[in-house]
C-alpha cells in the first residue's frame, strides 16, 4: 500500500573527492538525522559516494550492490528509503556512473547512466560503460523513476520512464556552473531549471532535482536542488553554493488533480510515437 | 560592416563570490590557510589580492612588493596603495641586487631575457615564502595573457591556484572595479613594466578591448577564422590573434614527456589535483 503523503528531503552535499570511506560517514550520519526528523525518502546527488572527477580513480572506488559497504545504509533503508550515486562495478567488472534505491535493507533499483557527456569538460565515456535501461521502480513511496544528470538533457529518458508510469522523477546531478554572464544566473544554472520546470510539468509527475555544491579543481557545482510539485510548483529549494537539507512534504492526491486537470499523459499516443520514429531511423540509414 | 560585438559584461557579484569560494575552498582543502600573492602594483594582482583578503581574512594574506631598479615608482606606490587597503601582510623585496649579479656575467643580454629573468626571481621568492609561510601562491594571469601566450613560463605564469585564469582582460577590470581597487589602478595602461615604458597594448599592437572581443568568439563560441571575418572582423588581425594562441599552447600545457610506457603522466595517468581532498 502506497502512503498518500510522505517527507521527502536532498541532502545537498560536498563530497571528499575519492574518499569512500569519509562520504559513507557522511551519507550514514545525514540519513539517520533525516530518519530521526521524520523523512521518508531521501536523495543524495550523483557520484555522492566519490566525487565527480574521479579520473583513473575508478576501478578504485567501484561498489558492487553486494558489497558489505553498504551494508550499514542498507540497515537505514529499513527505516528511511535512500537514492545515492556511486560507481557500481558489475559482476563482469564494467564500471557505470549509477543511482541505487535502497529499501527495506536491500538494493531495490538500479540506474546506471545511460547518456554519458563526452565533450567540452566532460570525460565520461572514457571511464564508465553506458546503461542501456530505462525503466522505473516500484519503490514504497509510489513509481519512481531514477536518472542521472546528462540523461535528463535527452527528453527520451523521462519520456519512456513517464509512458511506464511514474508518479516520482529523481534526477541525481553533478551539475558544475558555468556560462558567466551579465545575467543574475549562469547558463548552466538557468538551463537546468527551466527543464526540470518543464519535464515536472510535462510528465505530470513530482520531480526532485538533487545537485551538489563544492569545488574539485577549480570546477563548482552550484547545488539550487528543487522539489517539484507535478503542475511545476516549486515545493522546496536548497541554498546556491552551499551545503543544505532540502525538504519537502509530498501528497499523491495532487498528482491525481493535476491529472485530471492537464491529461496530458492520457493523451500521449506512444503508438504513434513508435510507428514514426521507426520511419525516420530506417530514412536517416539511407 | 559593423563587427559583432560580443558581450564580455559579466555579473560581478555572481563571479566575487564564486572565487572568493573557490580561493577559500581550494586553500584549505590542500591544508593550507594562508595565501602570498606578488603584488605588482597592476589590475591583476591588484584583484586577487582582493579576492583572497574576503575569501581567507587579511590576516592570512601575504603581498610581496619586488621592484627592480627600473620598475616605475607608481607601481611600487601602488602595490601599497593594495596593501593599506586590503590590510594584508607585506614585504617589500627588491630584485636589483639579485638580477644585476647574474647579469653582469652576461652584460650583451637584451630587454627580454632580463624581462623574464626578472619574472622568474619573482616566482623563486614567492615559492620561498610559500614554504616559510605555510601559504599558496596564488596566480594573477587572466585568460586574455595566457590565450596569447603573453606571460613567462615559470615566471608570472607559476602559481597553486589562479582565481583569475578564466577572466578575459576586461572582465578582470571590471570585478577589480566591483571589488573597490584604487582608482590609480584601475585608470593605468596594463603593463609587465618589465623595462621602462613598457605597456601590454604597445607590445601586442592591439588593445585589450580588441583583442577580448575576438578572443571570446574564438575561444568560448568558437568561430572559426572564417566565422569571424564574416562577423566583420579584419582578417589580418584575426590571423595575428589564431597565430598568437596557436603558437603559445606550449605555455599552457606540461613539457611534452616521450611515451614510451603503458602508462603515462598526464596522458594516461589521470587523477585529479584534489585527489583526496
Amino acid at each position: 500500500m502506497q502512503a498518500r503523503q510522505f517527507r521527502i528531503a536532498v541532502a545537498q552535499v560536498n563530497p571528499i573527492l575519492g574518499d569512500l570511506r569519509k562520504n559513507l560517514a557522511l551519507h550514514e550520519q545525514i540519513a539517520e538525522q533525516a530518519r530521526a526528523d521524520g523523512v521518508h525518502l531521501i536523495i543524495f546527488p550523483e557520484l555522492s559516494l566519490t566525487g565527480y572527477f574521479v579520473k583513473d580513480l575508478v576501478p578504485s572506488l567501484a561498489l558492487s550492490c553486494e558489497s558489505p559497504f553498504l551494508n550499514g545504509l542498507k540497515e537505514l533503508s529499513r527505516e528511511i528509503s535512500i537514492v545515492l550515486g556511486l560507481v557500481e562495478e558489475s559482476s563482469d567488472h564494467r564500471f557505470y556512473n549509477a543511482a541505487l534505491l535502497l529499501e527495506a535493507g536491500e538494493v531495490r533499483h538500479v540506474h546506471r547512466k545511460i547518456y554519458l557527456p563526452t565533450y567540452g569538460m566532460f570525460d565520461e565515456r572514457r571511464y564508465f560503460a553506458s546503461g542501456d535501461r530505462l525503466r522505473a521502480t516500484q519503490s514504497r513511496w509510489g513509481p519512481m523513476g531514477l536518472l542521472l544528470c546528462e540523461d535528463l538533457w535527452h527528453p527520451s529518458a523521462p519520456y519512456v520512464l513517464s509512458l511506464g508510469g511514474m508518479d516520482l522523477l529523481v534526477g541525481l546531478s553533478s551539475s558544475p556552473g558555468r556560462g558567466l554572464g551579465a545575467e543574475e544566473k549562469l547558463e548552466s544554472v538557468k538551463v537546468w531549471e527551466s527543464l526540470i520546470y518543464t519535464y515536472a510539468y510535462l510528465f505530470s509527475c513530482f520531480l526532485v532535482f538533487a545537485n551538489r555544491v563544492g569545488y574539485e579543481d577549480g570546477v563548482h557545482f552550484w547545488g539550487g536542488s528543487q522539489i517539484l510539485s507535478p503542475a511545476g510548483i516549486l515545493l522546496a529549494k536548497g541554498k546556491y553554493h552551499q551545503e543544505d537539507l532540502v525538504i519537502a512534504e509530498l501528497d499523491r492526491s495532487e498528482l491525481r488533480r493535476e491529472r485530471a486537470t492537464s491529461p496530458l499523459l492520457r493523451d500521449e499516443r506512444p503508438n504513434l510515437t513508435l510507428r514514426e520514429l521507426k520511419r525516420v531511423i530506417k530514412e536517416r540509414a539511407k | 560592416m559593423e563587427p559583432i560585438r560580443p558581450d564580455v559584461t559579466i555579473n560581478c557579484e555572481l563571479l566575487r563570490k564564486i572565487l572568493v569560494g573557490f580561493i577559500e575552498n581550494e586553500v584549505h582543502k590542500m591544508g593550507f590557510r594562508r595565501a602570498v600573492i606578488g603584488v605588482s602594483g597592476g589590475v591583476d594582482s591588484a584583484l586577487s589580492a582582493f579576492l583572497a583578503a574576503q575569501a581567507l581574512g587579511p590576516e592570512s594574506v601575504w603581498g610581496l612588493v619586488m621592484p627592480y631598479k627600473t620598475s616605475s615608482p607608481a607601481s611600487v606606490a601602488h602595490a601599497q596603495l593594495v596593501v593599506q587597503k586590503l590590510k594584508i601582510h607585506s614585504t617589500l623585496i627588491d630584485i636589483t641586487p639579485m638580477i644585476d649579479v647574474y647579469f653582469e656575467r652576461f652584460p650583451e643580454a637584451d630587454a627580454l631575457r632580463r624581462g623574464n629573468k626578472m619574472a622568474r626571481e619573482r616566482m623563486t621568492i614567492l615559492y620561498d615564502h610559500s614554504a616559510v609561510l605555510s601559504a599558496l601562491v596564488l596566480g594573477t594571469s587572466n585568460k586574455s595573457e595566457l590565450m596569447l601566450g603573453y606571460g613567462t613560463l615559470y615566471g608570472d605564469m607559476a602559481s597553486a591556484i589562479n582565481p583569475l585564469g578564466d577572466l578575459f582582460k576586461t572582465q578582470v577590470w571590471q570585478l577589480a572595479r566591483h571589488v573597490g581597487v584604487p582608482e590609480e589602478i584601475m585608470q593605468k595602461k596594463p603593463s609587465a613594466d618589465l623595462w621602462e615604458g613598457q605597456t601590454d597594448e604597445e607590445e601586442l599592437g592591439f588593445t585589450y578591448e580588441e583583442v577580448d572581443q575576438v578572443l571570446m568568439l574564438m575561444i568560448d563560441k568558437r568561430y572559426e577564422i572564417a566565422d569571424l571575418v564574416g562577423a566583420g572582423f579584419d582578417e589580418k588581425f584575426v590571423r595575428k590573434v589564431f597565430e598568437m594562441v596557436q603558437s603559445s599552447q606550449f605555455k599552457r600545457r606540461l613539457p611534452v614527456i616521450a611515451k614510451v610506457s603503458g602508462r603515462t603522466i598526464d596522458r594516461d595517468f589521470r587523477y585529479p589535483r584534489d585527489w583526496g581532498r
